[in-house]
Formats: structure tokens, sequence, C-alpha cells
């Protein structure tokens, strides 16, 4: 799961984490009006005025204006509030702007990258670092991999006062600014841990000629296999990042991500569902999406997914491909029937079944005279669906 | 001869009373595996429907002493199962199967710390795994029985669905298993590709071997180079998540492309490296391999 900065940031004050003044607002109006109480509280004119979308590269796309007097900052607001804001990482049709985090203007002394997450050959949390910040992180990382400092976290005893100076010194941190670092790392990292979080990004962590360190960015995922012990993050939901059919599969438990593609995919496992996307492409068709029903899912739950999936205009044939371990065949071919019966079939159906009741399932598919192209195995599935694809218009 | 489990396996299954743990249990028992014993807290003495002949337990330590349990399959839900897997490490237990899915990170980078530290000899295989069977002998998890055959590949997989594709092609091409491996598509587990690939060079009824890997993280990267030092079989590989977008969860937690890291094209570009047939599709890993044979 992932939040806003500005949630980000209240986790961090939360934690006693510093991070910048500043107020968020959910509406232009609300964010004018934000303006003078940041001055305010700030004790100076500059204030920032950051768009609130989960995509990074804000700033290079528009999203992020530094105003030095109030009418700037409410221009700014009027500006950014609304707009469809493009990132590398939004896709070329953008994000709108429904969001806004008004900041008070820091005078920076320097700029770093912190960032923390599992380093998997190690299996532990580990702390990267970095003089670099502000920059695209994954190009330093490629291009100068020396610059990036790291420190694994012991599992035992957490991270330690030493891993922060440690840190602070390789940074060339000197004075009041390396003491504020290692002060700022012991909170950070409880709340990593305390809030499961997966990543955990400040891109730039910056530094005071008066010798403070804060968080000027805050990018935070959390593990949704852990979020049950976190209830209370449910309200820091924003609907408006996630896709509306994603969110619908989530309600039946089912793993689902939308893709550029029109062959719609029905598959029981992740590894299998990602192949299926693999072996579709390659026999020349595109994916509409990554479905995967799940192990133990009932026909409720098949049913759900036929619908999410026949809902997209852009599917022009569907492929199920199942390999029944624990699910069943008979238990597919049951769901599929019924979400015909209740939504029809408007594009063409490939199904390839293998494994638990395979001949039950085929079947009753058979027998519910539904038009279906039955595959002999997955290849010939594959080759049948895209080829019913480039067919259909 | 096999890995990691045969004829002389006694196995001990937490969460037993549970829907999942007694539909496998049953499954298990018909395969022929010797389920030896039940474990959940507050059930012992209890009997479960259609598992009467297997007593349970509340404490794995009494399914060790009373049963001689030496494996444990771990079916309890995600907010006890890191409880569960160091109760059997801490029992005694050598092999520890944990099939439970969605495992807080946090709680499985304790759990792993721990085994490292404490349990040197307890071989964990999961979480999020189909589980490990020697065919003809003994199944531990969840996969379907009867596509198995017994023979000499050797199969490791971060995928359930996918060991299944393979076991199922294998053995309609002839070619019998040792023992097949799931590993699970968690991004902190016990057993990874080397360990497994270890047992298999080493295992005398093992001739070849095939493993399936998809995106994310490097361990088929530094599998390739293990192999590349040190097996001699003949080996096979498929990589999911050829066309998966970067930043997206492919559903497994562990698998996504993330800071330009855990790319397939790179794992293949290793494999291949490392003198190993890749398949191009998952519809051709059993003729992949059965090409390397001839």
């Amino acid at each position: 799961m992932k939040i806003h900065e500005y949630q980000g940031k209240q986790l961090f004050q939360k934690y006693g984490v510093p991070v910048p003044i500043g107020i968020p607002a959910m509406s232009a109006e609300d964010a004018i009006a934000a303006i003078p109480k940041v001055q305010q509280q700030a004790g100076t004119d500059v204030v920032v005025v950051k768009a609130q979308i989960h995509a990074g590269g804000r700033g290079k796309g528009g999203g992020v204006k530094v105003a030095k007097t109030k009418a700037d900052a409410e221009a700014a607001v009027k500006q950014i509030f609304g707009m469809q804001l493009v990132t590398h990482q939004t896709g070329p049709e953008g994000k709108k702007v429904q969001r806004l985090l008004v900041e008070q203007g820091l005078a920076i002394d320097h700029e770093y990258y912190l960032g923390m997450l599992l380093d998997r050959a190690t299996g532990r949390v580990t702390v990267m670092a970095s003089t670099e910040g502000g920059m695209d992180i994954e190009e330093v990382a490629a291009k100068h991999p020396e610059k990036i400092l790291k420190e694994a976290i012991d599992p035992a005893t957490g991270w330690q006062p030493w891993q922060g100076r440690k840190l602070a010194k390789a940074l060339g941190l000197a004075g009041a600014q390396a003491t504020s670092f290692a002060k700022f790392m012991g909170p950070l990292v409880r709340c990593y841990d305390e809030m499961d979080c997966s990543l955990l990004e400040i891109n730039p962590l910056i530094t005071t000629k008066d010798g403070k360190v804060l968080a000027l960015d805050a990018k935070i995922n959390f593990d949704d296999n852990a979020l049950y012990r976190h209830p209370e993050l449910e309200e820091w939901r924003d609907p408006n990042e996630e896709d509306a059919a994603e969110l619908e599969a989530k309600k039946y438990d089912l793993s689902y991500i939308q893709l550029d593609g029109n062959i719609g995919c029905m598959v029981n496992g992740a590894g299998l569902a990602m192949s299926t996307m693999d072996i579709i492409n390659y026999y020349g068709g595109s994916p509409a999406n990554f479905l995967d029903v799940g192990g133990g899912a009932t026909a409720e739950k098949v049913t759900a997914a036929f619908k999410i999936i026949t809902h997209s205009p852009a599917v022009k044939a569907i492929f199920v491909n199942i390999f029944g371990g624990i699910m069943k065949c008979d238990t597919i071919a049951a769901g599929v029937i019924q979400a015909v019966k209740e939504v029809g079939l408007k594009v063409p159906l490939v199904v390839r079944l293998e494994g638990t009741n395979v001949e039950l399932g085929k079947k009753m598919l058979a027998e519910s005279k539904l038009n279906i192209v039955a595959a002999a195995d997955m290849a010939d599935g594959a080759r049948k669906v895209v080829e019913a694809a480039k067919g259909a218009k | 001869m096999s890995v990691l489990v045969g004829y002389n396996t006694r196995l001990v299954v937490t969460g037993m009373s549970g829907s999942a743990g007694a539909f496998h249990a049953k499954q298990m028992v018909e395969y022929g595996t010797n389920v030896v014993a039940g474990v959940t807290p507050g059930k012992g003495g209890a009997k479960v429907a259609g598992l009467e002949q297997v007593p349970m337990f509340d404490t794995v330590e009494e399914a060790v002493c009373h049963r001689g349990a030496n494996a444990a399959v771990v079916y309890v839900p995600p907010p006890f199962a890191a409880d569960s897997i160091l109760e059997c490490a801490a029992a005694g237990i050598p092999l520890v199967v944990a099939i439970t899915e969605g495992i807080p990170v946090r709680d499985m980078v304790r759990v792993k710390y721990v085994l490292e530290r404490d349990y040197k000899d307890t071989v964990l295989i999961g979480p999020n795994c189909p589980g490990v069977i020697t065919p003809g002998q003994c199944k531990i998890g969840i996969m379907p029985g009867y596509i198995h055959k017994a023979g000499g590949v050797g199969v490791v997989s971060r995928s359930g669905t996918l060991t299944y594709e393979i076991v199922h092609q294998l053995t309609a091409l002839g070619l019998g298993q040792s023992t097949a491996i799931g590993i699970g598509g968690d991004p902190v587990k016990g057993t990874d590709f080397i360990d497994a690939l270890k047992w298999f060079n080493e295992d005398p009824s093992t001739s070849s071997i095939f493993m399936i890997g998809e995106i994310g993280g490097d361990s088929e990267e530094r599998a390739a180079q293990f192999i590349k030092d040190n097996v001699k079989k003949p080996v096979g590989a498929f990589i999911g998540g050829q066309t998966a977008p970067p930043g997206k969860r492919m559903g497994h937690a562990g698998a996504i492309i993330s800071g330009g890291k855990g790319a397939a094209s790179d794992k293949i570009a290793a494999l291949k490296e490392a003198g190993i047939s890749v398949s191009p599709t998952p519809a051709e890993m059993g003729t992949t391999l059965a090409k390397l044979l001839a």
C-alpha cells in the first residue's frame, strides 16, 4: 500500500522525525487559506506548493513550485490544483492533482538521499544513503554505486546510534549537522519497523546552515501482508490513486493488475499467471490484465473475476488457463458458466483446463453449450486466443 | 534415494484442525505420507474428522517426544505462522515446510535471523510455497500428487502452479522426478535455489535438474553462478514474468521489478551465460529438458 507525501510526514512527526511545517489541502480554497498560516508559523514568506500524487518525478512535471510571496503562492496553487500532472511514473495521460501540500520554504545547505528497504540477499532491512540527493537515485546506483552507502539493521539489536554516527561521517557531515543526523535515524528506523513499511525513501533529506536535518520528502510503502496489524492505515487509502478494477478485485481477494492489451486472462497461481502473460506476448498477442484467482477459489470468486475481466471494453478475447491443484477444474467451470449466465459473453473464450477433476470440468463446459474454444494445452490456448483477439473488431 | 523427504519421513501437521490443515492432511495420508501427529494449541487429545488415526497435541514438542516426528508442515494462518515455524525449530525438527501465504516480511526477517543463529540444522522450505514431494514416497504440501512420477529429475521452483506445470510436462514425456521442491514466492524465505541445487547435485538418484525462477531479487543470478561453478548435471530453466511491467507486484510478494533490478531478461542472460538451457515459454519447459537429455 502506498500513501501520500503529506501522510508520510504526519507519520514522521508522530515518531519525532523532523519535517518542515506544512498543511495539506483537499481543495484550492483550503490551500490558499493555508498559505498565511504556514507563513506565520514558519516565520518566512517563502512557501512551497506541492502536488500530492503517488507517482514520483513531481518536480520535473511542474507539480512543485517555490513561491516567495503570498500572491505567487496563490498563483501556484491555482496552477497546480486540478492539473493533469505527467511524470515518468504516471504514464502519458498523467494524474489529476486533487490534493496539495503547502509547506514552509527552507534555506537548504545540502541535499542527500536516504532510503530503507529489505535487502533480499541478506534478509535484513538496509539503510541506503547518498550525498547525491534530489537526483534520480536509480541512475546514481547504476553509474556510481560507490556513492551509495549501506548499513544493515541487525534484527536482534535494531538500529544502533553508532551506525548513525558512522553514516553521518561517511556523508561528510560534521558538528551540529552530524549530531542531528544521528538523532534523525533512530526514530526513522523505529517508524519503518513498527509500521511494517516495505519501502521508505526521503529524497531529498536536507541539512540547514543552522545544523538541522529534515525530511523534505517522504515516500512510504507498507507491506500489504502486515496491514492487518495497522487497521488505521485504511483511512489513508486514496481511491483516486487506485484502479477501479483493482479495487473491485481486492474485495474478492483476487490479485488483479490492469495492463494495456486486449486479451483478458484468468489464471490460478501468480507464477502461472505471469507466464500466461509471457506466452500470449510470445505468440504476438497482448494481455489486458494479470489475474490470479488464487489456490482455494470458490465458484463465486471465479464469477467475480470473470465479471471484472469482461467489464473492460478493451478486452477482445479471454483466456482461462488453469492448472488445478487445490483449485478444482469443476469449480472453475461452474464459476465461468455462472458468470456467462449473469453477464453474457460477447467475446471469444478460450479455456485450457488441467489438473484435479479436469474431466468433470471439461464435461460441465461442454454440456453448458457455451461458445467455448477448448485448448489442448497452454501453447495451443495461447495461439488460439491471440488468433481470436486479432479476428475480433 | 532422494532429497529432504522419503519413506523415513514422520510428519507432524501444525494447524491440522483448521480447514486447510485438515483437507491437506487427508490428501497427504492418501498419498502415503506417514502423518504421525497433528498440532493445534488447545486441541491436544481431540480428533479431527477423517483423521481419527492421527493423534492431536497442543505442542510440537509433544509430537516429537511421543510420535518421533522428524518433519513438520505449517498450515496456520499468517498472524501465527512465524510463531509456529520457530516452535518447530525449537522442538528440534530438522525439516519445516511452511505453506502459509501472506506472512509479513518483518516476521520472516526475524524468523530467518533466529534460524541462522540458533537452529542451523533446521531446513525451512517456504513460506508461501506448495511444499516438497518425493514421488511415490512422501508428499508434504498442497500439490496434486497424481501428476508426479518417480524418476531422476530434481525440480526446484519459486512458483506453485508452474511446479505442477513442469511436473505434468515431464511426466507426460516419461521423465520422472527425484524430488520436487517449491521454495515459495516470498522475498524472505528459508531454502533458496542454491541450497536445493546443492542437494540435487549431491543426490545420486538425481540425474538432471529443472529450475523455475521469476522476476524480483537476484537469486536466479546467484544460482546461475553456482551452477556454472559446481553443477555437473544437465540443468534446464524457465523464468516467469518476462513481460511484467516494472513497479507492479505480480501476485507474489517477491515478484516485483524495482529499482531497475529483478528483470527477467537479466536472469535469462545470466542462466544462458552459465550454459543452462532456458525454455522460451512455459509450455516448452519439459521438452527443453528432454532435448538436453536426448
